[in-house]
């Protein structure tokens, strides 16, 4: 098997294929973590350096936890607990990693790009775990899982993603492998927070939540930042919570069968009220469970086979 | 006497000699004995280029460059004399830097130094520099470069007292208020990327800002660096309704755009920022109608460290004071769309005019600053071999025509390639 590519930094370069190839092998995965024995010996010898240059616990054990569980051995790297990385270059630290003779590095920095570059600066492997507001490929595959559990196709399937579009990785990633499954995404926000650029292809992109969401299928919130208040970016945590807060109210807009998605960590009542985060249609906890099998599925389609 | 023999003047095929004497030239196809002679072996001589904008990092920050490496690269490059920035570490707000500086570098040989100084004191916007004295100690402009002038009454006040003195201020137009903290052009590429975009806007409103205070004042302004359409049409404009206000480009915002950005190689990241092809393309028509006075690099040199950083933490700067007229006359000349003596002119005269001194010349009585260019040879750019510690470039193997074999200060060798 394996998918021909060397490095999940985003989907540009990935066929239809390969993405189909990694959702099919989580299916395999998945029927891994259902066992007693949760481990197989795919990467034994295998080092994976899990580079964590911005704090995320979630999504590093979640890596970590998908690494061990294939028999590879686990580097962990955060640069807020090291004296590394503090005024070297990124490029200096990830040099001293590779020195450790890893085979893969899973990045998770707060620049966009970082992951490009520690793939070249690196030469191995490389999974990018979330760079600033370019992308995160693993959560977006995790989605689409999400979503193909739900209702066996991508193709098609209505989409909405609302929240703060412009500083999120997940939006960019979803929309991004979204439209290249031949699903029909639209971004929606505040007009501060909606980059009418990222409107391409089947993406569109609105302010007015309403028509967004009429007959979805899917409605992805997503977390609103503080800090976006004293950027400036919003009159008040209030006034978005009025206008872009996702709700049982909003759901009768979309279709009856309407899944809500969310990738964590939530701001209950602000961004998507807490009572549809524990509904029936709210598949958030299905979301980090299907996590570990992407996670699962990304690392061997990467690194079996190039040993 | 110095004879250089076998040169052809631009525009001319004629093999010519010129004859130098006590950093002046003598005259053309003397037939007086020289007492040394180089062989120009074809190549196409002009009077050396002037550099208006150039960050030689001294004092303070000798690790990125310092006078010797930067006046050496700015010689190789083919200029004979550079004005240097004053956003150095301590920053050119006292008169002793001024002197210190230019001290300095007439012992090394290579370009001639004319640092510009601070307008205001700690380039901080607030209270303006000793502009007299340091004018006393050789300073030949002010200006804030590296930071932008938020201040607009102290602008004004710093220009009508500059203009006082005869001198220029010259400014980095930027609206730091609508630039935020974007590190590339605000557009489709730095959305898709997710990377903080600087909107064309912020250059456009302080370009009309500051027009309209050297329209009130009448003092000279010198915008650097444009990067945008919208700006230049501005200063179009305002040069139309009689303000006097001059205006210099860079090589990179010539040659490169935002989409080189997709590479997310930190050398890209230049400020203001590469741009779209529509604003390299209005660029280009602002320097054939005119609107553009003259060419200017912005070098910017860094460590190679700094520039290996993330995207957010690297530095702004391209270094480009070794390659700037091959590129040009590569990019430009070659494919047609300038002629060499206009680009020529763009490098020497237009930057002469701008600080209103007096026009380069290859005639009798002229102080011999010339530079002698390969136009026939193509040659790689090799970064390695520069000699700038900035050993890095966007450019890097690409073949270019129009590389200085020689170049003479006062009629001294400042480089020999
Ligand atoms: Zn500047």
């Amino acid at each position: 098997m394996g998918t021909g590519v060397k490095h999940l930094l985003d989907f540009q370069g990935w066929s239809v294929e390969a993405l189909q190839g990694i959702l099919d092998t989580a299916d395999v995965m998945k029927e891994v973590l259902e066992r007693p024995v949760k481990k197989v010996p795919a990467l034994q010898g295998i080092t994976v350096c899990t580079a964590f240059f911005e704090n995320s616990t979630r999504t590093r054990t979640s890596f970590e936890l998908a690494a061990r569980r294939m028999s590879a051995d686990v580097l962990t790297f955060a640069a807020g607990a090291s004296s590394l990385s503090k005024g070297e270059s990124l490029r200096d630290t990830i040099e001293t990693l590779n020195a450790y003779k890893v085979d893969a590095f899973i990045v998770r920095h707060h620049a966009s790009g970082a992951a490009h570059q520690v793939a070249k600066f690196s030469g191995k492997s490389t999974i990018n775990a979330g760079d600033g507001r370019r992308a995160h490929p693993t959560q977006a595959l995790l989605d689409a899982y999400t979503m193909l559990k739900e209702f066996g196709r991508i193709e098609g399937l209505k989409v909405t993603i609302v929240g703060d579009i412009l500083h999120s990785r997940v939006a960019r990633s979803n929309a991004e492998l979204l439209d290249l499954l031949g699903a029909d995404v639209t971004l929606c926000g505040p007009a501060t927070l909606l980059p009418k650029e990222l409107a391409k292809g089947r993406v569109k992109v609105t302010t007015d939540l309403q028509a967004a969401v009429k007959d979805a299928d899917v409605v992805m919130s997503l977390r609103l930042q503080q800090e976006r208040m004293n950027g400036g970016f919003l009159p008040s945590m209030s006034e978005y919570a009025l206008t872009y807060q996702v709700n049982e109210k909003l759901l009768e807009r979309a279709k009856d069968h309407a899944i809500v998605l969310h990738p964590g960590p939530m701001n209950r009542d602000l961004e998507i009220s807490g009572s549809l985060a524990d509904s029936a249609r709210s598949r958030i906890i299905a979301q980090v469970e299907y996590g570990q099998a992407i996670r699962m599925s990304v690392l061997y389609h990467l690194l079996v086979g190039k040993k | 006497m110095l004879e250089i023999k076998n040169i052809k003047r631009a525009g001319s095929d004629t093999l010519e000699s010129l004859f130098i004497e006590e950093g002046k030239i003598k005259g053309w196809n003397l037939s007086e004995t020289a007492t040394d002679t180089i062989d120009g072996k074809g190549a196409t001589v002009a009077p050396a280029l002037i550099e208006l904008h150039a960050h030689l990092r001294e004092p303070g920050q000798e690790q990125k460059e310092d006078l010797a490496s930067g006046l050496a690269a700015a010689a190789a490059g083919g200029y004979g004399t550079v004005v240097s920035m004053p956003n150095t570490s301590p920053v050119v707000d006292d008169p002793a830097i001024v002197a210190s500086l230019i001290q300095k570098a007439e012992k090394l040989g290579f370009a001639r130094l004319k640092p510009s100084a601070a307008l205001t004191r700690g380039q901080k916007g607030e209270t303006l520099a000793d502009l007299s004295a340091l004018k006393d100690a050789g300073a030949v402009m002010f200006t804030d470069d590296g930071r932008t002038n938020e201040n607009a009454n102290v602008l004004r006040r710093g220009m009508e007292y500059a203009s006082g003195l005869g001198l220029l201020v010259s400014v980095h137009a930027e609206d730091a208020t609508l630039r935020q903290d974007g590190v590339m052009n605000e557009g489709v590429v730095s959305h898709e990327l997710g990377l903080p975009g600087n909107p064309a806007a912020a250059e456009a409103a302080r370009v009309a800002r500051d027009v309209e205070i050297a329209l009130l004042t009448g003092a000279r302004l010198h915008i650097q660096h444009l990067s945008t359409g919208r700006a230049l049409e501005i200063v179009r404009q305002g040069k139309k309704a009689g303000a006097p206000v001059t205006c210099e480009v860079c090589p990179h915002h010539l040659t490169l755009t935002d989409e080189a950005l997709r590479s997310f190689d930190a050398l890209y990241k230049v400020a203001p920022p590469l741009r779209t092809q529509t604003d390299a393309e209005l660029l280009l028509a602002g320097l054939l109608d005119g609107t553009v006075d003259c060419l200017a690099t912005d070098h910017a040199p860094h460590t190679q460290a700094e520039k290996e950083k993330d995207l957010l933490e690297a530095p702004f700067g391209i270094p480009s004071i070794e390659v700037a007229f091959p590129l040009m006359y590569t990019h430009l000349v070659k494919t047609g769309k300038l002629s060499l003596e206009k680009l020529l002119d763009l490098f020497t005269a237009g930057c002469a005019k701008v600080m209103a001194w007096e026009v380069p010349t290859l005639e009798e009585g002229a102080v011999a600053d010339v530079v002698l260019l390969d136009l026939d040879n193509a040659k790689a750019v090799d970064p390695k071999a520069f000699k700038s510690k900035a050993k890095f470039s966007p450019w890097a193997g690409e073949e270019l025509y129009g590389w200085p074999v020689l170049t003479l200060v006062a009629g001294k060798v400042a480089f020999q390639g």
